[in-house]
Order: structure tokens, then sequence, then C-alpha cells
């Protein structure tokens, strides 16, 4: 399936750009984390994130559909 | 007349924030009391010499949450408007980041209801600060709680 990342603050730095487009077989967004995790050297715990998929928070055992919008949120500093 | 849409809005802009506008959006007959924060970019940070800052948000989800807070204070509280505007890009020293106001009949809800905004705000909404020294170098802030208050 394909998944659209968009990257923010530093997992947008480490993955060197803001948005791809990603071939795989990870059925949840845990599975998917792992993977980019390797793929991009991102050093956050899973529990250190929120994630959203298509816009809206959900939780790590999100089942993804093709196409789906996947965003890692590392904590929030603003304010 | 449709009031309910127009008592509680939150903004991410990139332009510099209007105070005087948001101010406006508070007014309504029955109030009595107004209270507003500013957040400002400091010139320190945890002993470091700060230049300006950088804010990034995840505009969608980052609108829809403020809203969402906004949406709580209201149920929450006895007040009567509710606004909150983010700023993201760069921002120098003494620009205000974050503006929420609140309207209320009488000062303590909208004392109570300006102080959960600006909390939960800070603690919810994907916005992430940069934070650029006066030594040259920059980094992201990824706190793993919510820092002084």
């Amino acid at each position: 399936m394909n998944y659209r990342l968009l990257y923010f603050a530093s997992l947008c730095d480490a993955a060197g750009r803001a948005e791809e487009i990603v071939a795989s077989e990870a059925a949840d967004v845990r599975a998917l984390y792992s993977e980019l995790a390797e793929r991009h050297g991102f050093t956050f715990a899973p529990e250190r994130l929120r994630v959203a998929v298509n816009g809206a928070f959900t939780d790590w055992d999100h089942c993804l559909a093709d196409n789906d919008e996947v965003v890692f949120l590392p904590p929030v500093s603003g304010g | 007349m449709n009031t309910k849409a127009s008592t509680a809005k939150f903004w991410i802009s990139e332009a510099p924030i209007d105070i005087a506008h948001l101010q406006r959006e508070l007014e309504a007959a029955g109030v009595g009391a107004v209270v507003c924060f500013e957040g400002r970019v400091r010139d320190h940070n945890e002993g470091r010499p700060v230049d300006s800052l950088t804010y990034q948000a995840y505009g969608e989800l980052a609108e829809a949450e403020g809203q969402r807070i906004l949406e709580e204070a209201r149920a929450r509280f006895a007040i009567e408007r509710v606004v909150c505007l983010h700023r993201v890009g760069e921002l120098a020293v003494g620009e205000v980041a974050v503006w929420a106001g609140v309207s209320a009949g009488h000062r303590a809800a909208a004392f109570d209801a300006c102080r959960y905004v600006i909390d939960e705000v800070k603690a919810r909404v994907p916005i992430w600060k940069r934070e650029h020294y006066r030594q040259g170098a920059s980094e992201w802030l990824h706190p793993d709680s919510a820092g002084p208050k």
C-alpha cells in the first residue's frame, strides 16, 4: 500500500523532507513508524509521539488503508 | 441570528497579530470582564541567549485541536467569547507568538478560561518552536512535559 507521510520539526530534519509517499506492507501505524524510524533514524520512542491519520488524532493500533495520510507528531512546543 | 458560530475562534497565522481586531471579537453586550494573555518571544531560554524563533504547525490539525479547546472552555466556564491566534514562521524577540482572549460577565470565569485555553494550547496543539541561538546553533524544542508556566 502507499501512504503519504508528513514530517514536522525534528522529524522533518531527520527525514530530510517534509513529506513523502511510502510504499509499505505495514498494516497499522505502529508497524509503519517502526519501519520509518529505522529508515530515517528517528530516535523518539512511540510513547513520546502522537499519531494522526487523515487529519485526526488516532491510536497506534489504527489499521491503515491505501493512500492514508499519516503524521507522527513529536512533543509540541507552541506558545 | 446564529451567534454561536462566532463566539469561539482559533487561528494559525503567518501575519503579525492584529490585537485590536482580536479584542473586537470579544465584544458583546453582556461582557463585564475581558482577560487576555500574550505569549512573547523571549531573548533567552534555559540560560541560552535566543535571537529568534521559528514556529511550525500542522495547520489542519492545529486549527481543529485549537477550536476544540475553545469549545471546551465555553462548555466549562461562564464566558461570552473566546479567541486565540498562534503565529507560525520567523519571529523576532519581543513579537507576540500567541494571543488568547476571553470575555465574560464576571472576571473569575474570564481569568479561569484564559488560563485553561493557553495551558491546553501549549500542551495539545501541534505547533513546534525552533530556537535560534546567538551563538549560531538552532534546535527544535520537544519538551517531555509542560515547562514553566
